[in-house]
C-alpha cells in the first residue's frame, strides 16, 4: 500500500509538467501536440487518482500524510511540504482530474480557432489550474492548501482575462482576483491565529484522533475557535462566491466557456466547501460560526436564484445558478450535513459542468451569441446538446432519480432536522432553481428560432470532441446520485456516506442527532418533488413559445435584472471612496503636506541665506570694521568668561 | 625703561593703525596702516623678550630667544605680504584707474 | 581564524580597486566590460564565501581586524555573520544583474559612471561587513556619496532637484547618526589603547541609561528610517527613483534600502533594548500607516516608476514593522525578505526600464497592449509582479508569511490592518499589469522591439531564483538563523553575551 502513495506527488506534478511544456514550447508545438500533452497529463493524473481511490476504498484505511521537505520552518511556523491522503482528498482528486480531463478534451475542439501560441497558452493555464487545485486538496496543512488556494485564484485570473485585448474581460479578471484576495486575507489571518494559538497548521496535528481523544484544537476555548473558523469562512466566502463577495463570479463568465465549466462551476469555487469539510471538527465545535455559515449560505442561495430568474445571458443564468447552488452547499455545512454538502459538490460538478459545456456548445453553434432571447428552437438542430442539457436541467432541479435530487434532498433534510423555517426558505430556493432552469431550457431549445438568418444557417451539432464529454457527463448526472441513496429509500444505500464516514466521525459524534422519522422524510420528499415538477412544467409552458417582449421591465423584475444593484452599491460605498481617499492622500497629504514640509525647509534655508548675503556688501572698509568689532567682542567675552 | 612705556607705544601705534585702516579710502594708506599694526605687535614682542631676559621675567631665557626669532619670521612674512599686496593694488589701479577701496565692491554680485 | 579570514576583505577591496581603475578606462565598451567582469568576480568571491560560512558561529569565521585609529579606540574590523553573508551576496548578485540588464545603455563619461557604481558597491559591502561604528559610518557615506554624483550627473530632467532632496534627507539623517555614534562611544567601556571603543561589541555592552536610550534611539532610527524609507520620511524616494538613471535606481531600491533595514537590526536593536520595548508600538504603528498610505497612493499613480517606488515603500513598511515585533518569526521573515525584495524589485525596474527605453513613455495611461508584441516580456513582468504581491510559491510569499505571522504574534489587530495592504497591493499591481500589457496596442507601443539576449538571461535567472526560494527557502533561513537568535537573545537580556 505504501508504494501507491509514494507516487502521489505525480498527481499534481503531471499537470505541472504539462504546464511547463505547453508554456515554454508554445511557439514550437503544433495544436495537436498541445492537445495531446495538455489532456494526456490530466488523464494520467486521473488514472493515478483512480488507483489511489481504489486503495483507499477498503475498510479501516488510516489517513496518511506523506511529507517531502520542510517548507517553512522558522520561529513559530512549522510547515512541511506534505500531502494528505484520505477519503475526502481522494474523492476530490477524482472529481478534479475526471471532470478536468473531460473539459480538456472539450477544449481541444472549442478553442481550435485560436492560433497555436494562444492555444498552447490556454492549455498551459488550464494545466496550471489543475496543478493548483490538486495542491489545494492534497495539502496536508492549511499553508499548502493556501498555496493551491491562491494558485487557483491566479489561474482563474489568467483564464478570465485570456482574451487580454478586451478591457471588459480584463476588468472581470481583476475583479475576480481582488475579491478572492479579500477572502484570502481572512484565510491568512485564520492561519496566523492557528499558528499562534495552536503552534501547528497541519490537519493531523489539529484533528488527530487517537483513542477517541481529539488533540490540537481541543485545547482551544470556544471564543478562539469561533474566531478562527469565521476567518477561514471569510476565505471560503471569497473563493466560493458567497454574499458579500459573490459578484466576481458572474463577471468571470468573460472567460472561455470550458473555463467557466471547470473553474467557475465544477472545481475551484467548491474549494471553500472542501476547506470547511476538511476543518469540520473545528466548525462543529464553534456553533456560532455554523449558524453564520448556514445563514450566509441560505441567503446566497436565494439571492443567486432570484437574480437568475431574470438574466438573459445563457452563461450568466448558469453563473447565478452556481452561486445559488454553492449557497446550498454552505447551508448544508452550516447545519452539519457535511456528507450532504460534499455529495452536492460531486453531483454539482457533474451537472453544472454538463450545463456549462452544453451552453458552450450552443454558443459555438450560435457563432458566439449568448443572449437566450435571440435563440430558440435549437432542439431541432442540436439533438445531443439538447438531450444532455435537458438531463442537466432535471438533475439540477432535483427531480428524482437524477443526481441532484439525492444530494439536495440530503442537504434539505439536514436543514429540516435543524430548523424547519430554514427548510421552507431552502425549498423555496429549490423551486426557483427549477423555474429558471426550465426557463433557460425552453427559451434556448424550444419555440421558433429568433436569431439572424446567418446564424440559423450556421447552427449545427458540435463535433464529437464536444459531444462525447457531454454524453459522459450526462450519464454521470443521471446515475451519480445513486452512490448516496438515503436510508429511508434503501438501507445501506449511502455508499458515499459510508466512504466519507471516517472524515466526519468526530463531528457526527458531537453534533446532536436529529432523527427524522422515515415517514416524515417520505412526506417531505414527496411534497418537494411534486412542487418542483409543477414549477418546472409551469416554467416550461410559459417560455416554450417565448416571444421577445418590447416593454421595459418594471418593479421587482427590473431590480432583479440589475442584480439587486449590488455592483453599483459596492462601487458607491467602497471603490469610489477609496479612490477619493487615495487621490486626497496623493495630492494633498503627500504633495502639499509632507513634501511641502521638506521643500519648505529647503526654501526657508534658501531665503535665509539670501537675506544674510546682504551683509556682504563688498565694502572692504566694512569688512575691516566687522573684523575689529569681532575681535573686541571676543576680548570682552574672554574677560567676562574668566 | 619700564615695560609699560613699550606697551603704551605699541597700543598707540596699533590704534593709529586701526583708525587709519577704518577711515581712509586710499588703498595704499590702508595698506600702510595695516603694516603699522603689524609692526606695533613686533615691537611688543621684542619688548617682552627683553623683559624675560632680565628683570621681572628672568629665569625663562628660552622665551626670549624664541620671541626674537619670531620677529624675524614676521618681518619676512610681512615683506612677502607687502609685495603681494602692492601687486594687487597695482593691478587694481590698472583696471579701475583708482585706488579707492570703495570701488572694490565687485564681489557683492 | 583559519584561512578564510580574507573573505570580507576581498569582497570589500575588490570592487574598490576595480572601481578606481575604472576611472582610467576611457573607452565606453571596455569600461562596461571591465565593470561587468569585476562584478562577476565579486559575485564569485561571495559565492565561495557562502560555502565557507558557518551559520552557527556569530562572527567567529570571517572576522578580521586591523589597527586603524587605535588611540581613539577604533579598529578597522570587518566580519561576516549570516545576515552579512546574505546581504553581501545580494549586493554581489545585484551588480552583475544590473550591468547585464542595462548593458545597452550608453553614458557620457562612462568611465566615471562605472567607477562610481563600483565604488558604491564597495561602500555597500563595507556597510554590511563593518563591525566597528566608525568603519560603518565611513562606508555608509562611501555608499551614498557616489549616488549623489550618479544621480545629479546622469539623471533625468529634474535630477538636480531630486538629488538635492535626496542629499538633504540622507545627509541630515547621517549627521544625526554621527552624533548618536559619538554619544554612545562616550558611554563605552575602555579598550586597550583608549578610554572608549567604537567596536560593535563595545557598543552592544555600552552602559546607556533608559532615559538616554530614548533619544539616542530616535537619532539612529531616523537615520535608518530615511534610508528604508519609513513613512513619513519617504518623499525623497519617488523623486529620486524617478530621476535617477536606471542602474542607480536599481541599486538604490534593491540594496541601499536594505542598508536601512540591516542597520536597524545590527546597530539599533541590540544597543537600545529598553528604548525598543518602549517605542515598538509607535514604530510599528508608523510602519503600518505608511504601508497603507503608500499602497493608497500607488493606486492612483500614473507614472510607472513612481508606482513601483510607492509599492516598494509599502513593502519596506512591513519589514520595518516586522523588525520591531522582536520575535523570531517576524525577524526571520525580514531576513529572507531582504534578499527577496532586493531581487524582485531589481527585476521590476529592469522591466520598467526596458519599457521606457523602447516606448519612451512611462505614463501608464498611455501604454497598453504590450503583451501583443512582446509576450515574453509580459510573462516576465507578470511573474515578477506576482512575486511582488507575494503569491505563494514565489519567494516573497515566504517572507511576507513569516513577517505577518510575527506581526500577528505581536498584535493581531496590527496584522489585520497591515493585511489590508495585501488587497491594495493586488489592486495596484494588477491595474499596472492590465494597463501596460493588456488591452489594445497603440501607435507608441507598436514599436517595441524584443528584449535583448542579456536581458533574457538575467530575467530568466531572476525568475528561477524567485521560484526556487519560493519553494525551498530553508537555506536562507538556516543562514540567518543565528543572527536572529543572537540579536533577539541580546535584546531580551542585554547581560547575556550571546555573541563574540
Amino acid at each position: 500500500m505504501r508504494n501507491t502513495f509514494d507516487l502521489i506527488y505525480l498527481i499534481p506534478l503531471l499537470p505541472l509538467i504539462g504546464f511547463l511544456i505547453n508554456g515554454l514550447a508554445r511557439n514550437v508545438l503544433s495544436k495537436t501536440m498541445v492537445s495531446i500533452i495538455g489532456s494526456g497529463v490530466i488523464f494520467l493524473a486521473f488514472l493515478l487518482s483512480v488507483v489511489v481511490f481504489m486503495s483507499i476504498r477498503g475498510e479501516g484505511f488510516i489517513p496518511q500524510v506523506i511529507s517531502y521537505f520542510d517548507f517553512i520552518n522558522v520561529g513559530k511556523i512549522k510547515v512541511s511540504f506534505a500531502f494528505q491522503v484520505d477519503q475526502l482528498s481522494s474523492l476530490f482528486l477524482l472529481i478534479i482530474t475526471g471532470v478536468g480531463f473531460l473539459i480538456h478534451v472539450y477544449s481541444t475542439s472549442y478553442m481550435k480557432e485560436e492560433n497555436a501560441a494562444n492555444f498552447a497558452r490556454y492549455f498551459s493555464y488550464l494545466n496550471l489550474f489543475v496543478f493548483s487545485m490538486l495542491l489545494l486538496v492534497l495539502g496536508a496543512n492549511y499553508v499548502i492548501m493556501f498555496i493551491g488556494w491562491e494558485g487557483v485564484g491566479l489561474c482563474s485570473y489568467l483564464l478570465i482575462g485570456y482574451w487580454f485585448k478586451n478591457t471588459i474581460y480584463n476588468n472581470a479578471a481583476k475583479k475576480a482576483f481582488i475579491m478572492n484576495r479579500i477572502g484570502d486575507l481572512g484565510f491568512l489571518l485564520g492561519i496566523f491565529w492557528m499558528i499562534n494559538s495552536l503552534g501547528s497548521v497541519s490537519f493531523q496535528d489539529l484533528f488527530n484522533n487517537e483513542n477517541g481523544i481529539v488533540n490540537g484544537i481541543s485545547t482551544l476555548n470556544t471564543h478562539t475557535m469561533v474566531g478562527i473558523t469565521l476567518l477561514l469562512f471569510v476565505g471560503a466566502i471569497g473563493k466560493s462566491a458567497q454574499i458579500p463577495l459573490y459578484t466576481w463570479l458572474p463577471d468571470a463568465m468573460a472567460g472561455p466557456t470550458p473555463v467557466s465549466a471547470l473553474i467557475h462551476a465544477a472545481t475551484m469555487v467548491t474549494a471553500g466547501i472542501y476547506m470547511i469539510a476538511r476543518s469540520n471538527l473545528m466548525y462543529t465545535l464553534a456553533p456560532t460560526t455554523m449558524t453564520v455559515v448556514a445563514i450566509v449560505g441560505l441567503a446566497t442561495a436565494i439571492l443567486g436564484a432570484t437574480i437568475a430568474l431574470k438574466q438573459n445571458d445563457i452563461k450568466k443564468v448558469l453563473a447565478y445558478s452556481t452561486v445559488s447552488q454553492l449557497g446550498y452547499m454552505f447551508l448544508g455545512l452550516g447545519v452539519g450535513a457535511y456528507t450532504g454538502a460534499v455529495f452536492h459538490v460531486m453531483t454539482h460538478a457533474f451537472f453544472k459542468a454538463l450545463l456549462f459545456l452544453g451552453a458552450g456548445s450552443v454558443i459555438h453553434a450560435m457563432g458566439g451569441g449568448q443572449d437566450i432571447r435571440k435563440m430558440g428552437g435549437l432542439s431541432k438542430h442540436m439533438r445531443i446538446t439538447y438531450i444532455t442539457f435537458f438531463i442537466g436541467c432535471i438533475a439540477i432541479a432535483g427531480i428524482p432519480p437524477f443526481s441532484g435530487f439525492f444530494s439536495k434532498d440530503e442537504i434539505l433534510s439536514g436543514v429540516f432536522a435543524n430548523n424547519p423555517v430554514l427548510y421552507v426558505i431552502g425549498l423555496g430556493g429549490a423551486l426557483l432553481t427549477a423555474f429558471y432552469m426550465f426557463r433557460l431550457l425552453a427559451m434556448t431549445f424550444m419555440g421558433k428560432f429568433r436569431g439572424t438568418e446567418e446564424q440559423l444557417h450556421h447552427v449545427h451539432e458540435s463535433p464529437s470532441a464536444i459531444t462525447v464529454p457531454l454524453i459522459i457527463l450526462a450519464f454521470l448526472s443521471m446515475v451519480g446520485g445513486l452512490v448516496g441513496i438515503p436510508a429511508y429509500l434503501m438501507s445501506g444505500g449511502h455508499k458515499l456516506g459510508q466512504f466519507l464516514d471516517p472524515i466526519f466521525l468526530n463531528s457526527n459524534a458531537i453534533l446532536a442527532k436529529y432523527e427524522i422519522a422515515h415517514h416524515t422524510e417520505w412526506i417531505l420528499t414527496g411534497v418537494s418533488t411534486i412542487l418542483i415538477l409543477i414549477v418546472s412544467l409551469w416554467a416550461w409552458k410559459k417560455y416554450k413559445n417565448y416571444q421577445p417582449e418590447t416593454a421595459e421591465e418594471t418593479g421587482l423584475a427590473k431590480v432583479l435584472q440589475n442584480k439587486w444593484y449590488v455592483d453599483e452599491l459596492y462601487d458607491a460605498i467602497i471603490v469610489r471612496p477609496l479612490r477619493s481617499l487615495s487621490l486626497f492622500l496623493n495630492n494633498v497629504v503627500e504633495r502639499s503636506g509632507i513634501d511641502g514640509l521638506v521643500n519648505g525647509v529647503g526654501k526657508g534655508i534658501n531665503y535665509g541665506s539670501r537675506q544674510i548675503r546682504l551683509l556682504q556688501s563688498g565694502q572692504v572698509g566694512a569688512y575691516i570694521l566687522m573684523m575689529v568689532i569681532g575681535t573686541i567682542v571676543l576680548f570682552i567675552i574672554q574677560m567676562f568668561a574668566k | 625703561m619700564e615695560i609699560k612705556w613699550y606697551i603704551f607705544l605699541s597700543v598707540a601705534l596699533f590704534c593709529i593703525g586701526i583708525i587709519g585702516a577704518l577711515t581712509r579710502r586710499n588703498a595704499i594708506i590702508v595698506f600702510m596702516c595695516i603694516e603699522l599694526m603689524l609692526n606695533s605687535v613686533n615691537l611688543l614682542l621684542v619688548a617682552f623678550s627683553k623683559m624675560h631676559l632680565s628683570g621681572m621675567g628672568a629665569g625663562f631665557p628660552q622665551y626670549a630667544t624664541d620671541a626674537q626669532l619670531f620677529v624675524f619670521f614676521i618681518m619676512v612674512v610681512a615683506a612677502a605680504e607687502v609685495s603681494v599686496g602692492l601687486a594687487i593694488i597695482v593691478m587694481m589701479y590698472r583696471n579701475t584707474h583708482s585706488i579707492d577701496i570703495n570701488f572694490l565692491n565687485r564681489l557683492k554680485n | 581564524m583559519g584561512t578564510y579570514i580574507t573573505f570580507p576583505e576581498l569582497l570589500l577591496w575588490f570592487p574598490l580597486v576595480t572601481g578606481l581603475i575604472a576611472f582610467f578606462i576611457k573607452e565606453q565598451k571596455s569600461v562596461k566590460a571591465w565593470a561587468l567582469f569585476s562584478s562577476l568576480i565579486t559575485l564569485g568571491i561571495s559565492v565561495v564565501s557562502l560555502c565557507y560560512s558557518d551559520s552557527t558561529k556569530y562572527f567567529s569565521y570571517n572576522y578580521v581586524s586591523y589597527e586603524w585609529l587605535k588611540y581613539i579606540g577604533s579598529n578597522f574590523s570587518v566580519g561576516l555573520d549570516g545576515m552579512g553573508h546574505m546581504l553581501t551576496f545580494l549586493t554581489a548578485l545585484s551588480f552583475p544583474i544590473i550591468f547585464l540588464a542595462t548593458y545597452k545603455n550608453d553614458y557620457k563619461n562612462a568611465n566615471a559612471f562605472f567607477g562610481l557604481m563600483l565604488l558604491s558597491q564597495a561602500g555597500l559591502i563595507g556597510v554590511f561587513v563593518a563591525i566597528d561604528a566608525l568603519v560603518f559610518y565611513f562606508f555608509w557615506e562611501l555608499a551614498l556619496i557616489p549616488v549623489y554624483f550618479l544621480c545629479s550627473r546622469w539623471g533625468g530632467e529634474k535630477r538636480i532637484q531630486a538629488t538635492w532632496k535626496f542629499f538633504i534627507y540622507t545627509f541630515v539623517s547621517s549627521l544625526l547618526m554621527l552624533v548618536g555614534i559619538i554619544y554612545v562611544y562616550l558611554q563605552t567601556q575602555p579598550a586597550q589603547f583608549s578610554e572608549h571603543s567604537f567596536s560593535l561589541i563595545a557598543f552592544y555592552n555600552a552602559n546607556i541609561s533608559p532615559g538616554n536610550q530614548s533619544w539616542l534611539f530616535w537619532l539612529f532610527f531616523i537615520a535608518f528610517a530615511v534610508k528604508m524609507p519609513v513613512f513619513p520620511f519617504h518623499t525623497w524616494q519617488p523623486d529620486t527613483y524617478e530621476q535617477s538613471p536606471a542602474p542607480v535606481t536599481m541599486v538604490l531600491s534593491g540594496i541601499m534600502v536594505k542598508m536601512g533595514v540591516f542597520a536597524v537590526i545590527r546597530w539599533v536593536l541590540p544597543i537600545f533594548p529598553s528604548a525598543i520595548l518602549k517605542f515598538d508600538n509607535i514604530v510599528i504603528g508608523l510602519s503600518i500607516a505608511g504601508m497603507l498610505y503608500a499602497s493608497c497612493i500607488a493606486m492612483v499613480q500614473n507614472d510607472l516608476k513612481r508606482l513601483v517606488a510607492y509599492s516598494s515603500i509599502a513593502h519596506i513598511g512591513l519589514m520595518c514593522a516586522a523588525i520591531f515585533t522582536t520575535n523570531t518569526t517576524g525577524m526571520s521573515g525580514v531576513m529572507i525578505q531582504m534578499l527577496n525584495h532586493g531581487i524582485n524589485i531589481i527585476a521590476l525596474w529592469i522591466v520598467v526600464d526596458i519599457i521606457e527605453k523602447h516606448t519612451g513613455i512611462r505614463k501608464i495611461s498611455e501604454l497598453g497592449g504590450l503583451a501583443v508584441h512582446t509576450p515574453l516580456l509580459a510573462i516576465f513582468f507578470v511573474v515578477i509582479a506576482l512575486a511582488n504581491i507575494a503569491l505563494p510559491l514565489t519567494n516573497a510569499f515566504i517572507g511576507e508569511f513569516a513577517m505577518f505571522t510575527g506581526l500577528y504574534e505581536y498584535n493581531a489587530w496590527y496584522a489585520a490592518l497591515a493585511g489590508l495592504s495585501i488587497i491594495l497591493a493586488a489592486v495596484y499591481t494588477l491595474n499596472m499589469v492590465q494597463k501596460v500589457f493588456y488591452g489594445e496596442d497603440n501607435i507608441l507601443t507598436k514599436v517595441v522591439s524584443l528584449v535583448t539576449v542579456k536581458q533574457k538571461i538575467v530575467l530568466t535567472v531572476i525568475v528561477i531564483f524567485i521560484f526556487v526560494l519560493g519553494v525551498y527557502p530553508k537555506p536562507v533561513f538556516d543562514l540567518t538563523k543565528d543572527t536572529v537568535t543572537t540579536i533577539l537573545s541580546h535584546l531580551r537580556d542585554p547581560s547575556s553575551m550571546g555573541f563574540k
